[in-house]
């Protein structure tokens, strides 16, 4: 087997969002579960995780079951333990959820997968080779979880990285005191350990062509995900200390630093990776962090738990204004002037309202630029990047499948990394249906 | 405030709680702690010739996350000299007067031996004595506990030497480890005892360490069968307090023992025919102060009846109490589903569906939630969906016959009854 995928460890940047339970939190709170059946966290689970069945082997004292219950059911099991939006999933449906007292289940989900990572075992073994390869395009958790379960079924995977690590956002873009890199490159290691082959820095598209991965492979999956965050496309955005914010977690997360980071940092945004970017700026030591949405509150896309967390971070919000300038100094950001925008949602914005605001950093997160070329490369259709897929994961072209944030459609809130492991699950189950189809 | 007294066959205490003879009761320490407290009465600790005890000597049974729901034992009797014991005993009586303090007795099976200990204990000023018949670990592989609670001969001897020499109240501590306990309880009436105490512990092996494969507890890797007792033993006690109360050959009072933790717990033993009660597990979990919980819970439900008096209520359950022949067998119950506080977490379903006689059906409402009904036609009352239940009041049963006619299986073959 290739050797362990090296890393360094990710920087903590802090306290973690969730501590691990203690050993008496862990029996209260699995013998608290009710073992319902047929039950309704289960069914409100992308990746329809056996959750009482975990649960109870937890409760029972077999910690090795119960990862395999979760790592079974959902490859990225370790990672959406801490990253799931719990209370709109598995947390929010548990039948104690009316009374405010819903089983923590994600906290329980991270005490089994943590047993798991330091215990060490494998818990899965490769199918019997089929002789078909498969090609996926991209490592982070559809990716992953196609080419996992494709192992399983015994193909020959190959994925292809562009990255040094694979986990994809998991890795570096998810701060670390929510998902530390280590979670989302061991998750990787273990469908290595399926005998899965990960080429790391290679680009789809640039180091190998579609065409050939094509002519290369029985099957290809794109799990190719999104790219940077767009420029904003206002005067000043090229500014010294104006910072994509994946970029800026990920050097946070890489290095624990980021050079040129000042006291009052202006977040564009009102997604998760804004949060991150927010609460991570406030963890490098940034004064005043200010995140600015052109909507209201109730239109913001990241989760509940992140805002409330951001809040109790410090840092500060202010809505329905966007950015219209950024103000330099010497070529550096010296402040963010705004315009006030319709509080009726459109976001329209209210001539004559505008104002400046301090600002030493900008950092925009304002979405994720599309891999339309890419798609195009392998002759499939989509609709401004996002690649067009049947429920099976099918796209237009036989033995073509996409899984994952190249097939989500905007508009639809942030795409989960469950919803993620889940698309990766079907497409491996179509790729395997298509493939032994073709051989029968 | 209802009158809580109780009078034990001429045993007098404040309250009917007392403490059962056993580790909480091994010292005047500990027994003034405990009257501190208020409990009414005490059996301390059996007396005899002291023993040497091992380490260790308890092990806990859990469930889920609550500790000790039944625990197991294998310490002995008494392993202090009798005179400190005597003379605390005497200290604990003068401090506290109106306390009954009974002596639990044990030696060996010889009417000598046990002349003996009566008139070396009766010596202070003592309420009643106990005979400790019951032990069911270590003191019978000598001849003594159970081994002598098993052989209604045995029990009805030496009851019958106790009472010679006796001048306070006799009353014999009763085993569960015996086929029918109404045996041993008949030799004890016909032997004099003026009441009998049951039940004892239980034979038990609490556990097998996984990691070791010691049995639990173990003393230096190795065990022997303890006795059991705790809230899970409690269906066992009162069934068996049940059969003596009913029984017309055992015609002396009863205290009640096994299981008891709560005033509610007391209050069915009440019921179910105990004069009084005793308590120890319970204590031994959560310390003397739960006597007050005890004394105030059984006062307010008994005011909230407008009940004068304990003494009222013992027994009461006991005429309905009977053979299975009794029962009518035109009652009918069936279970009903309130949908309103039904959280939907499908226990009922599974349980009927897959232990029971699957009748209740999964459907969807008119907002599309699942929505649980009984098959009332083919339900037999059988309770299992409510006994699963987490929520109170959700699943009732529901009487469906006319409650007109009663028919039972005695009657139906002409037996007698």
């Amino acid at each position: 087997m290739a050797p362990s995928l090296r890393m360094n460890p990710s920087h903590q940047l802090g306290p973690p969002m969730a501590e691990p339970m203690t050993p008496l939190d862990v029996r209260v709170e699995a013998n608290r579960c009710l073992n319902c059946y047929d039950a309704p966290c289960t069914l409100a689970c992308p990746t329809a995780i056996d959750i009482p069945r975990f649960i109870r082997r937890i409760a029972a004292g077999d910690l090795a079951g119960s990862a395999r219950t979760i790592m079974e059911a959902n490859p990225l099991g370790a990672s959406c333990a801490r990253v799931c939006p719990t209370d709109e999933l598995c947390e929010g449906a548990c039948v104690y959820a009316p009374d405010n007292a819903p089983i923590r289940i994600g906290a329980l989900q991270q005490h089994a997968t943590d047993w798991l990572i330091a215990d060490g075992r494998a818990l899965f073994t490769p199918g019997p080779a089929s002789g078909k390869r498969v090609a996926v395009v991209g490592a982070g958790p559809a990716g992953l979880a196609a080419a996992r379960d494709l192992a399983r079924a015994g193909h020959a995977v190959t994925i292809f990285e562009r990255d040094p690590l694979p986990g994809g956002l998991n890795t570096y873009g998810i701060v670390p005191f929510r998902l530390p890199a280590e979670i989302a490159v061991w998750e990787a290691e273990e469908v290595r350990r399926l005998g899965v082959e990960i080429r790391a820095g290679v680009t789809v598209g640039v180091d190998v062509s579609a065409d050939e991965l094509c002519a290369g492979h029985d099957a290809v999956v794109i799990a190719c995900g999104m790219g940077a965050v767009p420029a904003l496309g206002i005067p000043g955005a090229d500014a010294e200390g104006v910072f994509d914010a994946l970029a800026f977690i990920r050097v946070a997360k890489a290095t624990g630093a980021i050079a040129g980071l000042g006291a009052t940092v202006a977040v564009i945004g009102g997604g998760n990776t804004a949060i991150d970017a927010a609460t991570c700026s406030k963890r490098l030591g940034a004064s005043a962090v200010t995140m600015y949405y052109r909507r209201g509150p109730e239109r913001m896309t990241a989760y509940g738990f992140e805002i409330e967390f951001a809040k109790a971070e410090g840092v500060e919000f202010r809505f329905n204004v966007l950015p219209k300038r950024i103000l330099m100094t010497a070529g550096r950001v010296s402040g963010l002037e705004l315009i006030r925008t319709d509080p009726d949602g459109s976001a329209r914005p209210l001539p004559g309202t505008e104002h400046v605001v301090p600002a030493d950093n900008v950092i925009p997160a304002i979405g994720q630029t599309k891999f339309g070329a890419l798609l195009d490369a392998f002759g499939v259709v989509h609709e401004h990047g996002v690649a067009a897929v049947d429920d099976a994961m099918r796209t237009n072209r036989p033995g073509v499948f996409a899984a994952g944030d190249v097939m989500f459609r905007s508009g639809t809130g942030d795409a989960m990394v469950v919803e993620a492991a889940q698309r990766g699950k079907t497409a491996a189950r179509s790729i395997d249906a298509f493939l032994r189809e073709r051989t029968a | 405030m209802a009158d809580l007294s109780s009078n034990l066959a001429g045993i007098r205490s404040p309250n009917p709680f007392w403490l059962a003879s056993a580790p909480p009761t091994n010292s005047g320490y500990q027994v003034m702690r405990a009257f501190a407290a208020g409990w009414g009465g005490v059996v301390w600790k059996t007396l005899g010739d002291p023993i040497v005890n091992v380490t260790s000597r308890f092990a806990g049974l859990n469930l889920g996350a609550n500790k000790m729901i039944g625990m197991n034992n294998i310490e002995l009797i008494t392993d202090r000299p009798l005179a400190d014991n005597l003379r605390e005993i005497a200290e604990c009586k003068a401090a506290y007067p109106d306390r009954a303090i009974v002596a639990s007795l044990m030696t060996d099976c010889t009417q000598r031996a046990w002349h003996d200990l009566v008139d070396a204990v009766q010596a202070v000023a003592i309420d009643g004595f106990e005979l400790n018949f019951g032990c069911p670990h270590g003191m019978s592989e000598r001849g003594m506990g159970s081994a002598v609670g098993q052989d209604p001969d045995l029990v009805e001897q030496i009851t019958r030497w106790v009472k010679e020499a006796a001048r306070v109240p006799v009353i014999v501590k009763l085993t569960p480890n015996i086929t029918d306990v109404r045996y041993t309880a008949r030799a004890a009436s016909r032997g004099g005892a003026d009441a009998i105490s049951l039940i004892n512990t239980i034979n038990s092996l609490m556990g097998v360490d996984l990691e070791t494969w010691n049995p639990i507890p173990h003393v230096d890797g190795k065990s022997s069968h303890g006795g059991f007792c705790g809230p899970a033993v409690k269906p066992i006690a009162l069934n068996m307090v049940g059969d003596c109360a009913r029984d017309p050959a055992v015609t002396v009072p009863i205290s009640g023992i096994g299981g008891i933790a709560t005033w509610r717990d007391a209050t069915e033993f009440l019921l179910m025919g105990s004069t009084n009660v005793q308590v120890c597990t319970a204590v031994m979990r959560d310390g003397f102060r739960i006597v007050g919980d005890m004394i105030e819970g059984l006062n307010n439900y008994l005011d909230d009846r407008g009940i004068a008096s304990v003494a009222e209520i013992v027994g009461k359950t006991v005429p309905r109490f009977v053979d299975w022949n009794d029962l009518n067998l035109d009652y009918k119950i069936v279970a009903r589903i309130d949908p309103e506080t039904c959280i939907g977490c499908n226990r009922c379903y599974i349980a009927c569906e897959d232990a029971a006689h699957q009748c209740i059906e999964r459907l969807v409402d008119e907002r599309g939630a699942t929505l649980l009904e009984v098959d009332e036609e083919h339900c037999v009352g059988c309770n299992l969906c409510s006994m699963v239940c987490p929520v109170d009041e959700c699943i009732t049963m529901v009487r469906v016959d006319d409650g007109q006619t009663v028919h039972t299986w005695r009657e139906r073959l002409s037996l007698p009854s």
